[in-house]
């Protein structure tokens, strides 16, 4: 096919659980190679997107600096920007430390918690920086579509994909829908 | 006895003096989404899901009584986009994160949210931070989810008699509040058997050690929706009053 859909995919702070379940679409990824090629994805290992992307699916929150810079990047090289699982939804289990202070939170993870040994909080430049609370995506940037749960399951990202694929505007029926 | 009907939606509908829109509505079949309205109690009319245009007006279908002459719009794309944004503002005022509690699958909200076709929260998070009251041997409290539907404290007072709830605060800062000198569960006489503790349409009262009793795929929001569940719930209360 000349002009196959690119898809990229990427994770902000998520478990990666979305990508699995994009994989769970098992052999009917060979239908979907025959109208879509990945771009930017952990699954290609390309690091950047290209210029131009037709669907981004993007999974997970905003917890640090580098997520918001990594969503920034991604909304402006896609077309479609898709917010994919709870996290990046409305932040999903990450969003549970938010009535905690970010201090507390670090202090209990590096100082204070069982098993810990050589405490200390990590502070190397390299590290990005720590928002105070998670976010949703559509926080900061324009999300066109979002597919919920946790993970959505692989039919719907089966959905999503063949819908745009073929020129529809994707729609999920009730079954798929669940947050998740 | 003289037929009285009101319009939903150009379809006739009959009611008794006395009845609300929602009332009328339900005895015909007709769901008109709502969280913090059950037959079971008195209307309350604050969550404003149930709105409906009457005669060109909104008006709270719940608390609204019916008469005649009414020409009632309930399910049309202007309200339901309305009742949209309001599950929106309820996620967003509250910290519902479906994947990690226990009410998921069964919870009202969640499925109003399936029934108005809402994908994405829109707004902007409150991440609200609220009290959680483990304190009670078999009831846990986590006002997390709370949306201030008041059904608790209407069970508590109506059916149980005992007053364990209570809203205090104004608008924003309306909250729920448990009718004991610390203000903890385990100080009054609440127990997991009252009907205010089978009535929370959220994850805010959970009955301890029941957590994820029905696995995913056998819970009630994953094959029927809200208003399916809903009308069978309305009409069999609704019967057995005018029975």
């Amino acid at each position: 096919m000349a002009n196959k859909l690119k898809v990229a995919t990427t994770s902000l702070a998520g478990c990666f659980g979305c990508h699995m379940s994009l994989l769970d679409i098992d052999e009917r990824l060979l239908d979907l190679c025959e109208v879509a090629e990945f771009d930017r994805s952990p699954l290609t290992d390309i690091k950047h997107c290209s210029e131009t992307v037709d669907i981004g699916l993007i999974e997970g929150g905003l917890c640090n600096a580098e997520n918001v810079h990594t969503l920034r990047e991604f909304r402006k090289h896609c077309r479609i920007l898709v917010g994919v699982g709870a996290c990046a939804l409305n932040g999903g289990i990450p969003a549970l430390r938010n009535h905690i202070p970010l201090q507390e939170c670090l202090e209990e993870a590096y100082l204070h918690g069982v098993g810990v040994e050589d405490a200390q909080v990590p502070n190397d430049p390299e590290l990005p920086l720590l928002l105070s609370k998670v976010h949703p995506i559509h926080e900061v940037v324009k999300v066109d579509y979002f597919l919920p749960g946790c993970p959505p399951s692989a039919d719907v990202f089966w959905k999503f994909l063949t819908d745009v694929a073929a020129g529809k505007e994707p729609e999920l029926p009730y079954e798929l829908v669940h947050y998740d | 006895m003289k037929p009285y009907h009101i319009s939903i939606d150009g379809q006739a509908v009959p009611y008794q003096p006395g009845q609300t829109i929602m009332e009328a509505a339900t005895a015909a079949g007709i769901y008109i989404p709502h969280l913090c309205h059950n037959p079971e109690f008195k209307p309350h009319g604050s969550c404003k899901l149930c709105t409906v245009k009457v005669n060109g007006r909104s008006a709270a279908a719940c608390t609204m009584p019916a008469g005649e002459g009414q020409e009632i719009q309930n399910n049309t794309p202007e309200l339901n986009a309305t009742r949209r944004a309001i599950t929106r503002m309820l996620f967003v005022e509250g910290n519902h994160i479906c994947p990690g509690c226990e009410k998921t699958g069964n919870c009202q909200l969640q499925a109003v949210g399936y029934y108005v076709g809402m994908l994405d929260t829109h707004y902007p998070h409150f991440f609200p931070t609220r009290r959680v009251d483990a304190s009670h041997p078999d009831v846990m409290l986590d006002l997390d989810r709370c949306i201030v539907c008041e059904l608790c404290v209407r069970a508590s007072r109506d059916v149980d008699g005992k007053n364990v709830f209570g809203l205090a605060g104004r608008g924003l800062q309306t909250r729920l509040v448990v009718n004991s000198a610390s203000g903890l569960l385990k100080d009054t006489d609440f127990s997991a058997g009252d009907k205010a503790a089978q009535v929370c349409p959220v994850g805010a009262i959970l009955i301890k050690r029941k957590g994820y009793e029905v696995p995913i795929g056998e819970r009630i929001f994953d094959h029927h929706t809200i208003g399916e569940v809903s009308l069978e719930h309305d009409q069999a209360v609704l019967g057995a009053d005018h029975g």
